[in-house]
């Protein structure tokens, strides 16, 4: 008997791929799952860190299909090489910082060179034509193919036959009347192919797994590289978009304000980083200031604090700053009224 | 052999990620203990472990930090 032929899936945590995955199976090949985590992924982050989020199970959907599948699932971090991505996308951004096009290019070269270093013979996405207004188009399934290195070693097995074939389907590795046609936004037929294979409770399928298509969050990360003058981050940066209030009174300093229990315990863990500001006479939120802060910008950072603290109405509320530089000191404030807070200071 | 990871003050999936990492140099029937502060990693690294086969021997959840024991398979 032949060796079965070997492929290796992108796994999102979503319905597409995971069907996509389940289709090879059905062929008998064996299927391994390919998970990228570039820094921008909702997975996971957000339900830890709000505590309103955690009595919602905290399963990462990409090990959840990984387990339903029973296929190993590799997980691979990319974090510093996806700030080319972003920070240059040859294709250009989607509705927000989405650089959707480039980032499926690079997903799908890192997985051929994945495919390289194992022996694995092809590889699967769950990309179906017409499915996402940018990077899932007739015309950009060749690009993908092509400027990723792939070639023809890409298989869609949701729409191939909408689609030249393959390598793996040239070769008899997997029957291309086995495979599907699926076109279009509908999500009937995905439901449809779950259905059969007895999927249920997948993850809501469609856009939602990348911060860069969410528009406020684009609006943090534009604030962001527009007062540091450059277009770079680290990793800490773009976590701390995820979280709390960001008000940023003077272009040189914002405020990042807590905005419930998970997100103090979260700040808390940045507070050696930060000067920090905390409401000592009334319980309040934890408070961190990214930039310079002068004299005059502290106590204004310490009448805000005090805003978003239980003594909000109270004529005076005590607040700890502590620049992580000698004792910290604490000043006695006015709350800021809501009214003096203008909009254009939250971001 | 016994290894140690520390994972604390990362969010998930870096834990699973350094998990996945370390036992990658370790051979079958090696112990990682991995020490985290995120709780999704009572639901992800057993979850990771399950896929690639290898054992939770114990799961430990203090106040501020949680300790699983992995056992690495075959």
């Amino acid at each position: 008997m032949t060796q079965p032929r070997k492929a290796i899936a992108l796994i999102s945590g979503g319905l597409d791929s995971m069907l996509a995955a389940r289709v090879m199976q059905e062929q008998g090949v064996q299927v391994e799952g390919i998970n990228f985590f570039t820094g921008f992924c909702v997975e996971g982050h957000t339900h830890a860190i709000r505590a309103k989020d955690r009595a919602r199970p905290k399963r990462n959907n990409a090990l959840w299909v990984a387990e339903q599948l029973g296929i190993k699932l590799h997980i691979v971090d990319v974090i510093e090489e996806y700030k080319q991505v972003l920070l240059n996308p040859k294709h250009g951004y989607g509705a927000n910082l989405n650089p959707c096009l480039d980032c499926k290019v690079f997903m799908v070269g890192k997985a051929k060179q994945w495919i390289e270093e194992h022996g694995f013979d092809f590889i699967i996405t769950g990309e179906v034509i017409g499915q996402r207004p940018m990077s899932q188009r007739k015309s950009t399934m060749p690009v993908v193919a092509r400027e990723s290195g792939a070639e023809d070693l890409l298989l869609r097995p949701l729409c191939a036959k909408n689609l030249p074939e393959t390598k793996p389907e040239r070769e008899g590795w997997v029957e291309r009347a086995r495979l599907y046609d699926f076109s279009g936004r509908s999500r009937k037929p995905q439901m449809a192919l779950a259905a059969r294979f007895g999927f249920e409770d997948y993850a809501q399928p469609a856009g939602g797994c990348c911060f860069l298509t969410d528009a406020n969050y684009a609006v943090k990360l534009n604030d962001l590289w527009q007062h540091r003058g450059s277009r770079d981050y680290e990793l800490d940066d773009i976590m701390l978009l995820k979280v709390g209030r960001h008000l940023r009174p003077k272009p040189y300093f914002k405020l990042i304000i807590a905005r419930e229990e998970g997100e103090n315990r979260f700040l808390e863990g940045y507070r050696k980083q930060f000067t920090h500001l905390k409401t000592l006479s009334h319980s309040g939120p934890m408070v961190l200031i990214e930039g310079q802060a002068g004299a005059e910008d502290l106590e204004l950072a310490a009448r805000i604090t005090a805003r978003f603290s239980q003594g909000r109405d109270a004529e005076a509320v005590q607040v700890e700053i502590n620049d992580n530089q000698g004792a910290p000191r604490t000043l006695e404030v006015r709350p800021l009224h809501n009214d003096d807070i203008p909009k254009a200071w939250y971001l | 052999m016994e290894q140690e990871l520390d994972a604390r003050r990362i969010l998930c999936p870096l834990p699973v990620i350094r998990t996945q990492d370390a036992v990658a140099k370790l051979s079958p029937g090696d112990v990682l203990r991995v020490i985290a502060t995120d709780p999704g990693v009572v639901y992800d690294i057993p979850a990771w472990c399950k896929v690639h086969g290898h054992k939770v021997l114990a799961i430990e959840e203090g106040r501020e930090e949680i300790r699983l024991t992995i056992e690495v398979g075959g």
